[in-house]
């Protein structure tokens, strides 16, 4: 999870079969073949070079990635958490095994504005059910919970994969 | 989790020919439900998927299609780690109302954005910078502030604690259709 191998080193290599996949492969029968062409490399190489970035863990995963707000997922709510710097891994990790937790992220606090550390990204299909998961998580904290609030996206304004 | 199955429907089906032929409740739930991750990284990934389904490679490949026509599928492919292939951040600004439409523009123009959200806060517009090393990111940050006139929080991913198997979708066995 967040034990991330920092030694491996991306080439030129590596970051053109980035460009090449990151908006997602084509739809075509043959995926490797034709971003192995459309970049010049072997098709061996093309696949060689995202198994490897799998197991260097900077590919997390290689599937079928739906899009949530049509799936019925139309509530996105940021929440964001106060809790104590020196319980934050142990919350972080409570908080991110959650099934209805898409994203858990420990983010700097911005002082004065912004005391929040732990972020949790929430989908439901209403503003109602994401309110109760976030109910869950403040539950779950207890007395950690030392604020928190509920950011809710009003709208995508861009949306596209990793870009290099 | 929830049964999606009749949002899946509801959506794919634009009732055009080529979508009643090719549209597949019970493939669509188990290309989602099996293949979020595992997704073979292999010369004939549609072969393999085909074989384990029980279903011939064009099928599948069709069926993704008309999932991609109906925006339900984002994409098919690798899902990179954030923070391993250059370094992003999270950006929010605090913008006036009056004026969030035209910030919203600027903002987004920028290739270095990937992600850009209003959000019904204080902070209202939140994005996602990116860039190859953090003296490009510090340029990019600086010159939206001054092309804005707007400060930016910058909030960098200090640490990922979440297991990503993908999202947890419940589709129900079989599922329905609407009548067809």
């Amino acid at each position: 999870m967040s034990q991330q191998k920092e030694t491996y080193k991306l080439d030129d290599i590596d970051r053109k079969v980035i460009s090449a996949t990151q908006a997602g492969l084509p739809l075509t029968l043959h995926p490797y073949h034709d971003v192995a062409e459309q970049i010049g490399l072997k098709v061996e190489e093309v696949i060689a070079r995202l198994q490897n970035m799998t197991d260097q863990g900077i590919i997390r995963r290689t599937g079928v990635v739906p899009n949530h707000y049509k799936l019925g997922f139309k509530s996105n709510g940021m929440s964001v958490w106060n809790v104590p710097d020196d319980k934050i891994k142990a919350l972080g990790k409570k908080v991110g095994s959650l099934e209805f937790v898409s994203h858990c992220y420990q983010r700097p606090r911005f002082l004065p504005e912004w005391p929040y550390n732990l972020f949790a990204m929430v989908h439901g299909t209403s503003h109602e059910e994401v309110n109760e998961k976030v109910k869950k998580i403040s539950e779950l904290l207890a007395a950690d919970d030392e604020g928190h609030q509920i950011l809710f996206s009003s709208r995508i304004l861009k949306k596209t994969g990793l870009r290099i | 989790m929830i049964n999606i199955s009749e949002d899946v429907n509801t959506v794919a089906q634009d009732k055009t020919y080529e979508h009643d032929r090719l549209y597949n409740t019970e493939l669509t739930q188990q290309l989602l439900n099996e293949y979020q991750h595992n997704f073979p990284v292999t010369s004939t990934p549609y072969a393999e998927i085909a074989e384990r389904l029980g279903v011939d490679e064009q099928t599948v490949l069709d069926l993704l299609k008309v999932l991609d026509n109906a925006s339900i599928l984002s994409r098919v492919g690798p899902v990179f780690r954030p923070n391993r292939v250059g370094v992003s951040t999270l950006a929010a600004m605090a913008v006036p109302e009056y004026k969030l439409e035209k910030i919203a523009e600027i903002i987004s123009a920028y290739p270095a954005v990937n992600h850009n959200y209003e959000r019904e806060h204080h902070f209202n517009l939140w994005f996602v910078v990116t860039a190859e090393n953090q003296m490009l990111l510090d340029e990019v940050l600086q010159d939206m502030q001054t092309q804005t006139d707007i400060r930016i929080m910058s909030l960098p991913m200090e640490k990922d604690y979440h297991i990503d198997l993908g999202f947890p979708l419940k589709l129900v066995e079989g599922g329905h259709n609407h009548d067809k």
